[in-house]
């Protein structure tokens, strides 16, 4: 389903700027000439999505802002003690260029899925999960470290309880995205491992044909969760 | 309005996209059960909401039995009391109007307006509908569960909702009640995305945005404002959940409990509210957009007239959407804001009453003139407009501040919005359930049964909530269990409560023949054959009656004209559907 016009070499009629997304709207059929079924509700699923998060950081920042005893201060909260001193943020640095890093290799792996490289499509994906699981790993570690020194969603050491409440719910809530997108990852490179977007193979539950936009629309998610991510470490590690 | 000679249309584009391959069920259970045709998964859908619709129309009844007889009946005590006003508003809101419109009509309408095949992920739309019943089922534990349901009211206002005062409080009740809206949103995101995207990506050749019926246009942005708006509903919930059972104070101020201090400090209740309105006000335009829509093909299709300012109606649908995001903190006037936000919230909401006004001059319009046929769905449409005339014209008083803070909280407000957002909706639902009956089954419903069913209905509806506003007037308090010795209050309020009460049981009686002319007319109902109103709309010209899995037979059909040629000029019937080619009749487009 859902191939391209435009694509096969005729020349796109279709004007362009702000009159071609007229055009479009007001045409039969699609309203997104280029995208298919899947990338569509992908995209509006993260709209749905960032409206999520969205909630989630601006209740956040009600809390941080309104609560009238002192917020724990980040750079001292999430620094390691490494070599005899105290390094602010350094777990949260290398977290956030490990998940960034794997948008690049998503990124990699849906090109070469589009030049129907089965081998190092299942590769790059597979290390972009592997660089997926290593993010929740470290968030598990810093977890673990909060929680050592007296973090609880009901309070903490330093000041205000709505630190630790904010911290484990939002960092949490992006977490389970990640680990969700890890498993999806899994899935998706064993289909391409295996070859079923060569072959078209039908889906187990949809009788769909399997196709390479499959890791597009993987990619999509998985990009999402990254840009997620820097508003997070924005509004939470850097305020 | 601008006649354009025939054959002047343009030839219709290609397809862009192959036909699509539908799941074909192979045994009885992937056809009826686990089915992935929208036809059954509507039908699903639309019995599960009305189940649990007749539960929360019986809590009414013993709510208004207690209102009406106070101490009379010893089973309900001020818990029960409270727990049957809330879980009476929330299924009424979420779990029966909002999942009937988009969950029964939405996924019945949307393939068949727009000539689809199916939703475009029918795995998805099975599964919303598994998540659905799933959240229904623990709604339904609350009243098993110990301690019973949540008795917090409907719009769940922390801190009361999870202190030992309310019922459920600190037991299963609001425990329950948030898993289940979490899990309803999950399941309504699935069905969500696929009423969109079919929208945008699955139309038929030739079926333009601006040739959709506008039944479409408010399931499609109704649609949209959820998949914005349940979001902040969802965030609400998950932070709630974690107040009530980690100990966190996202909502709980410091606060003492029976002579007990609580470990909650710092957290605000008002974050609460703000969240729960910027989904709880689109939440009405949710339930009402559709019903928007369809009451405008209703009266198209049964005044034999097309729609009077098709594009105004459809622009009036999208700004009505648009606003409805900017009014949420017009239900916290007498929570304590800024005067400021008042005054921007109150301007706000009274913008939306132009778009609103300029639907009901159109449907009125669209009336005038016209060849009315008082059809069941006529009647109900109609009944319609007046409903929501009258409790459009009491949301205006409570948008203002200063008229809504002596009104906040009394029985006004209980008459404003079931009037606007429980009447009204529900009389569409009747309406359109009348209209769509025989395609879903093949059969007609008993006219007779019907019209008994709509005078009970629309003059009970009338006579139940048209004396609230007095009682509110008077300065009735909402949600009070009992009135005891008020001083305010004169003897002939409760004369009036009795009045009321009586006229409630009798309504909910009456819709018994509703459900039993469902029942009758599916076996010894008159056949309908396949387009008994003779209406425009594409669902009308399917190869079969009811539509088949994959609902065209062997080729899509292909649209040649908006939804709305009826009477007209020159034309053999006096209607033509809109898959009839230009040359075979007189082409009329809509004028800007």
């Amino acid at each position: 389903m859902a191939q391209t016009i435009g694509t096969h070499g005729e020349p796109d009629l279709r004007p362009a700027g702000l009159r071609g997304v007229a055009a479009d709207f007001a045409s039969d059929q699609r309203a997104f000439k280029t995208a298919s079924w899947g990338k569509a509700m992908m995209w509006i699923f993260l709209l749905s999505d960032t409206f999520v998060f969205g909630c989630f950081l601006i209740a956040y920042m009600t809390a941080r802002m309104s609560t009238p005893v002192a917020w724990p201060n980040p750079s001292e909260v999430f620094a390691l003690h490494i070599g005899g001193q105290d390094v602010p943020l350094i777990l949260i640095a290398i977290m956030t260029f490990v998940l960034i890093s794997s948008s690049g290799t998503m990124a990699m792996a849906v090109n070469f899925g589009y030049r129907r490289d089965r081998r190092t499509t299942a590769i790059l994906m597979l290390l972009t999960a592997l660089l997926g699981a290593c993010f929740v790993g470290m968030q598990a570690f810093e977890w673990t470290k909060l929680i050592t020194e007296g973090v609880r969603p009901w309070g903490n050491p330093w000041g205000a309880a709505q630190f630790g409440s904010t911290f484990f719910m939002i960092t949490g809530f992006h977490g389970t995205h990640v680990t969700i997108g890890v498993i999806f990852l899994l899935i998706v490179a064993r289909k391409v491992w295996r070859g079923d977007f060569d072959q078209e193979r039908r889906g187990f539950f949809t009788s769909r044909r399997g196709r390479y936009e499959a890791v597009e629309i993987m990619g999509l998610y998985w990009h999402f969760v990254d840009l997620v991510w820097v508003f997070i470490f924005a509004f939470f590690y850097l305020w | 309005m601008v006649e354009i000679p025939s054959g002047s249309a343009g030839a219709i584009p290609a397809a862009e996209v192959e036909d699509v391959e539908l799941y074909h069920p192979g045994s009885w259970w992937t056809k009826y059960v686990f089915s992935q045709d929208a036809k059954i998964i509507a039908v699903q859908y639309s019995m599960t909401a009305i189940s649990i619709g007749l539960v929360a129309l019986v809590l009414s009844w013993l709510m208004r039995l207690q209102l009406a007889f106070p101490g009379y009946f010893a089973f309900i005590d001020a818990d029960h009391y409270y727990q049957f006003i809330t879980m009476h508003g929330m299924i009424m809101v979420i779990y029966l109007l909002t999942a009937l419109f988009l969950g029964g009509f939405g996924n019945y309408l949307i393939p068949l307006m727009v000539g689809a095949r199916d939703m475009v992920f029918p795995y998805a739309n099975m599964l919303s509908y598994w998540i659905y019943l799933l959240a229904v089922l623990i709604l339904v534990a609350g009243f098993f569960a110990p301690g019973g349901p949540t008795g917090a009211g409907w719009t769940l206002y922390p801190p009361q909702s999870v202190l030992s005062g309310t019922p459920g409080g600190k037991d299963w009740g609001i425990l329950l009640m948030l898993s289940s809206l979490i899990v309803f949103i999950i399941g309504f995101t699935m069905g969500g995305l696929n009423y969109v995207v079919t929208v945008l990506q699955g139309r038929a050749r030739g079926m333009t945005l601006m040739r959709m019926p506008l039944t479409v246009w408010g399931i499609f942005t109704a649609t949209v404002m959820a998949l914005l708006a349940f979001p902040a509903l969802f965030v609400a919930c998950v932070m709630m959940l974690f107040d009530r059972v980690l100990g966190t104070s996202f909502f709980m101020p410091a606060i003492v409990e029976m002579g007990t201090q609580l470990q909650h400090g710092g957290g605000s209740p008002i974050l609460f509210q703000h969240l729960f309105w910027f989904f709880g006000h689109p939440e009405v335009y949710i339930v009402a957009l559709p019903a928007f829509g369809i009451v405008s093909d209703l009266i198209s299709t049964h005044a034999r007239k097309n729609i009077f300012g098709y594009r105004m109606m459809v622009w009036a649908i999208v700004i009505i959407g648009a606003l409805s995001f900017v009014v949420w903190a017009h239900h916290m006037y007498v929570s304590g804001m800024n005067p400021a936000f008042g005054f921007f919230f109150a301007t706000t909401t009274l913008i939306i009453a132009v778009p609103t006004a300029i639907k009901v001059y159109n449907w009125v319009l669209t009336l005038w003139r016209g060849d009315i046929h008082l059809t069941l769905p006529m009647l109900f449409a109609l009944a319609f407009i007046v409903t929501f005339v009258n409790g459009g014209l009491t949301g205006l008083f409570l948008g203002n501040v200063v008229v809504d803070v002596p009104l906040s909280d009394t029985m006004f407000v209980v008459a404003h919005f079931h009037m606007v957002m429980g009447v009204a909706p529900i009389l569409v639902i009747f309406g359109a359930i009348y209209h769509w009956y025989p395609k879903v089954t093949g059969r007609m419903l008993n006219d007779v049964l019907g019209h008994i069913h709509f005078w009970i209905t629309f003059l009970g509806a009338y006579a139940i909530f048209f004396p609230m506003h007095y009682l509110g007037l008077l300065g009735v308090p909402r949600r009070y269990f009992e009135m005891g010795e008020t001083a305010f209050v004169p003897p002939s309020a409760h004369t009036l409560n009795i009045f009321i009460t009586v006229m409630a049981l009798l309504v909910g009686a009456g819709q018994m023949v509703f459900l039993f002319n469902l029942v009758w007319s599916l076996f010894r109902g008159r056949e309908a054959g396949g387009n008994p109103w003779r209406a425009t709309t594409l669902e009308w010209q399917t190869p079969q009656t009811p539509p088949a899995h994959g609902n065209w037979g062997k080729d899509l059909p292909v649209v040649y004209r908006w939804a709305y040629d009826y009477s007209v000029p020159g034309a053999a019937e006096d209607f033509i559907p809109q898959n009839v080619p230009a040359s075979d009749g007189v082409t009329r487009e809509v004028s800007a």
